[in-house]
């Protein structure tokens, strides 16, 4: 029992520190990617390649005067990037980073180094949980008090439930090819027949779009449209509270990468995965795992500085009028193709 | 059976505890020194205010909210079909599938509708239309 809680306790310790590291090195290959995709420099003074850049950032956010504006409604202006925080913190517990392996830690199993393994609603938490970071928007934009805030809330929540649909339903298609919510049953499945971005290549170039758009990433970044809008939703926040929002958005993307992963890309399998066993198996796993996010996560810098941003009734339009239909699409293929047993 | 949500809650726990450190951070090293009203005032590009931030919002929003919530409680239902389906497709009741594209075909009723009427238009010329 104490041994059980001991590893869980270990293995979220080690994923949360690993994601709140991913976020300056995001933020450096972001400002170095702008750089060299803009053909200039970027940030190259502070440690070697400028890689001390982000730690300086942070700490001069932490030391930053905490202004609280004179018209905001104080209980939701603070509570407003603790719940940001909180909900992206809370949804990688279900996803798998390694091979479920014979390994134990003090006679307890990895399993895969999830936090949850016997988690059955796997993905519907990790779903359900992701789409309450709308809350922390408009909770932010409605508290402060200020027009750019609320516009910037208002487009952001319409943005959000509209993608979530087309979202959710291209993972049905998932779901349905492995017979299972649990994302470790997915990426069984994928270890036995193709990775799930072939057969169902439509569904996966739907996840990927509101994968975008879900995280507000360009050219989906409405809510934030620095030219329009200045920031958004979190024009008048500053300090850690300005960076809570800040740190949220990198480790949802983080998280939606691994997720897209996991559920398109094969998850932790590599090339001849079946012939290792054990400790080997397990680290090389994690290996593979970290290399496909790290992909996925260089294609988010690589799309931001390649794409313009969508006009509004443009980004409406796409996600109700061609990405709902397609998710649907997808599902019936997939229905189909399960039922005469071609996947 | 509960024992899995021993995880869940263990996150709950570590993920509150870094949100209110974050905030709680915040004000306490980054307490006020001078605060004069100008600081303090809604910022609008640096113009003085014009009226309320508060006003009211467009009715397209609500619109989405309304068929979001449709849509999206159409989708939960179809959670348990696509679990099940392969399970019930190798016992040889393949009429599952049929079942799954009569519900579907239900909802795309409802998506015509929303579609003509003009739901899915963002823009003032679309819903003219």
């Amino acid at each position: 029992m104490w041994a059980e809680l001991a590893v869980t306790a270990a293995k979220l310790l080690l994923i949360a520190v690993g994601l709140l590291t991913a976020i300056p090195v995001m933020v450096w290959v972001e400002r170095r990617g702008a750089a060299f995709i803009q053909d200039r420099l970027g940030p190259n003074r502070v440690g070697p390649l400028g890689l001390v850049q982000p730690i300086v950032d942070a700490v001069k956010l932490f030391f930053k005067e905490d202004i609280t504006p004179a018209g905001v409604s104080r209980g939701l202006y603070f509570l407003a990037p603790m719940v940001a925080i909180f909900v992206a913190l809370v949804t990688f517990i279900v996803i798998p980073f390694g091979a479920g392996t014979d390994v134990t830690v003090f006679g307890v199993p990895l399993s895969g180094v999830m936090v949850a393994p016997g988690l059955g609603v796997g993905v519907l938490y990790l779903l359900a949980l992701g789409s309450l970071s709308v809350y922390g928007i408009v909770l932010a934009g409605w508290s402060s008090n200020n027009k750019y805030s609320l516009l910037g809330a208002l487009r952001s929540s319409a943005q959000l439930i509209s993608y979530e649909l087309a979202m959710t339903v291209s993972v049905m298609g998932v779901i349905l090819a492995a017979g299972s919510l649990r994302l470790d049953a997915v990426v069984a499945y994928q270890s036995q027949h193709l990775w799930n971005a072939i057969p169902q290549l439509v569904g996966f170039l739907v996840f990927v779009v509101a994968a975008f758009a879900e995280t507000n990433r360009l050219p989906f970044d409405l809510p934030e449209a620095e030219t329009e809008l200045v920031a958004g939703y979190h024009v008048e926040y500053s300090s850690m509270k300005f960076a809570a929002f800040f740190m949220s958005e990198y480790v949802n993307m983080v998280t939606i990468s691994a997720l897209m992963v996991t559920l398109y890309l094969g998850g932790w399998t590599f090339p001849g995965h079946r012939a290792l066993s054990g400790w080997p198996l397990l680290l090389l796993s994690v290996l593979s795992m970290l290399v496909k996010v790290s992909f996925v996560l260089f294609t988010f810098v690589w799309v931001r500085w390649s794409l313009p941003r969508f006009r509004y009734d443009q980004l409406m339009r796409l996600g109700w009028k061609v990405l709902l239909p397609l998710a649907v699409l997808n599902l019936v293929w997939v229905g189909v193709g399960v039922g005469y047993g071609w996947l | 059976m509960t024992a899995q949500y021993i995880p869940v809650l263990m996150a709950f726990a570590f993920a509150g505890t870094v949100a209110v450190a974050i905030v709680g951070l915040s004000v306490l090293l980054g307490r006020g020194r001078l605060r004069p009203p100008r600081k303090t005032e809604t910022y609008e590009s640096g113009m003085p205010l014009l009226d309320a931030s508060r006003k009211r919002v467009s009715v397209k929003y609500f619109v989405v909210a309304m068929v979001f919530i449709v849509f999206d409680i159409e989708v939960a239902f179809l959670y348990p079909w696509a679990v099940t389906v392969r399970e019930l497709v190798a016992e040889g009741a393949r009429a599952v599938l049929l079942d799954g594209l009569i519900f579907l075909v239900l909802l795309g009723f409802g998506y015509v509708y929303l579609w003509r009427e003009g739901a899915f238009d963002w823009s003032r010329e679309g819903s003219r239309r």
